[in-house]
């Protein structure tokens, strides 16, 4: 197709922030949210 | 504000506000990068000139755009800068500790920002007094979060691990009263690891990051013993029976690169031909006078780099041998949700570190400054912690005027705290250098996630 989307954030204003994700500093700790998980999204 | 880009092949448009991700075919991409610019009966007309195509197809293409627009995933408005101060409000609580559990180190690495594990200050090892109190003092400081997270750091943690068995023990205890959940990291060079240390790991650390820099030249110039031998030979062998050992639980091998080893794809194909298949590499934390310092003339080099291995990330994936990159690990659909995009990484204010005598600053990277010291964990956080914890609240993606134009400013959430006070002196200050590298790491991702996406639905 011309345009595949591949996936938005105004949906997760409504239903985010909830703070149990975990805190990105995982492997880096160095270059800290682009990896983050959102666990209650995942479920 | 849309982002778009060539990578890998692909060409990609993301959309900042709602983090949107769009893999457009060469006519598509033309008309999202002129739409709004001119009309679209002079789209039209460009799109069947350079390519051929029809009247028909023309008014397709700019109808799927136009489409998008109207579901509000391209070009759409950023609303979210009234969030930054309904985040403000909220009461401050803690969920992350790192546990500075060791100030002192077997390795004597040149490179390492902790000053050979000391940070500036004496050997020390956390005892386990300050561990206890360190997770009493959490659970105080949580509010309602249920998942809490401890990092065991150092230094070389490992030189303390009876102190770190003590502390998780008594953490689990408590876990079971306050209807709490402990989630374990620790970071570790290797030298100690043993079958006593990968089978406690495998059962109670979510995560283990294994530091080794790849090639053995390249890990033995800055990765050596206090008798100046290289650690490689020593650690290799381990690092391989512990992850192995991991089974389906995380691990990470860690790298650092430096302006000694721009070209670290050769380091990660020794990882990979090592058997390790999580893999982690960041660029060296140094002043900027420092010989291992990235250097501007570095910085295509290092670009290149992270092409190469979004490539080699698709290749072997296709070959059935994949492996993971930290950076490249981006969940599209179940990301981050904006509050956290616009928090970050939560230093000084819900992550604090905790050095071997239980006092807080904001990160690890700070420990040992005495301008950032928080309080402690017997007494919790003072005036200046206060003061401190006020400071990084206000660091986020719209409080520097250097992120207004940037694409990526929900994917770093303004950038690293630690790296802005290194580089301009200033917690809200931006590490430009920095940006320059996640910026290229963030597109080489999103083509990798474009290669997943479209060899699936073939």
């Amino acid at each position: 197709k011309r345009i595949v989307t591949l996936n938005d954030l105004n949906t997760s204003r409504k239903d985010g922030g909830c703070g149990e994700c975990q805190t990105s500093c995982s492997a880096c700790k160095t270059s800290c949210v682009a990896n983050q998980k959102c666990e209650k999204s995942a479920k | 504000m849309v982002h778009l880009f060539k990578r890998l092949g692909y060409n990609i448009a993301v959309d900042t506000a709602s983090a949107s991700v769009h893999v457009l075919d060469e006519v598509a991409y033309e008309a999202v990068s002129l739409y709004g610019k001119i009309p679209a009966e002079d789209i039209a007309r460009e799109l069947e000139r350079k390519f051929g195509i029809s009247g028909k197809e023309s008014a397709e293409c700019i109808a799927d755009v136009e489409a998008l627009v109207s579901a509000g995933t391209l070009f759409s408005e950023d609303k979210f800068r009234p969030d930054v101060a309904v985040l403000a409000k909220r009461d401050p609580v803690v969920k992350a500790l790192c546990l500075h559990v060791a100030h002192t180190c077997n390795l004597d690495c040149d490179y390492c920002f902790a000053s050979q594990g000391k940070y500036h200050g004496e050997r020390a090892l956390m005892p386990f007094e300050v561990g206890r109190r360190a997770i009493d003092f959490l659970i105080e400081n949580s509010g309602s979060r249920h998942n809490l997270e401890v990092d065991f750091f150092g230094g070389e943690p490992l030189m303390n691990f009876g102190v770190v068995k003590e502390i998780v023990a008594y953490a689990r205890e408590r876990e079971k009263e306050c209807g709490k959940h402990f989630r374990f990291t620790l970071t570790t060079n290797g030298m100690l690891v043993d079958d006593d240390v990968i089978e406690f790991s495998d059962r109670e650390m979510d995560n283990v990051v294994m530091s080794l820099d790849g090639r053995k030249e390249v890990n033995d110039r800055f990765r050596k013993t206090v008798d100046g031998v290289g650690s490689y030979d020593i650690i290799v062998p381990k690092f391989q029976k512990f992850a192995a050992a991991r089974g389906e639980k995380e691990y990470y091998i860690r790298g650092t690169f430096t302006h000694n080893n721009p070209d670290f794809m050769k380091d990660i194909d020794v990882m990979l031909d090592l058997g390790f298949t999580r893999l982690s590499m960041e660029p060296v934390v140094a002043p900027p006078d420092s010989p291992s310092a990235l250097t501007e003339e570095d910085k295509a080099t290092v670009m290149r780099q992270y092409e190469l291995l979004a490539e080699r990330m698709i290749q072997r994936r296709r070959a059935g041998t994949p492996f993971v990159f930290y950076h490249y690990m981006l969940d599209l659909e179940h990301g981050p949700c904006i509050y956290k995009r616009i928090s970050g990484c939560g230093s000084g204010t819900e992550y604090m570190a905790v050095t071997p005598k239980g006092e807080l600053y904001p990160c690890h990277q700070f420990v040992g400054e005495e301008r950032f010291r928080m309080g402690d964990v017997f007494g919790g956080v003072d005036a200046q912690g206060e003061r401190i914890r006020a400071e990084f609240k206000r660091c986020n993606a719209y409080s520097k005027p250097e992120c207004e134009d940037c694409w990526a400013r929900l994917y770093c959430s303004g950038g690293c705290a630690a790296n802005g006070w290194h580089s301009t002196g200033d917690v809200n200050g931006v590490y430009a250098y920095g940006c320059d590298l996640f910026r290229c790491r963030m597109e080489c991702a999103l083509a990798v996630k474009a290669s997943e996406a479209l060899d699936n639905a073939e």
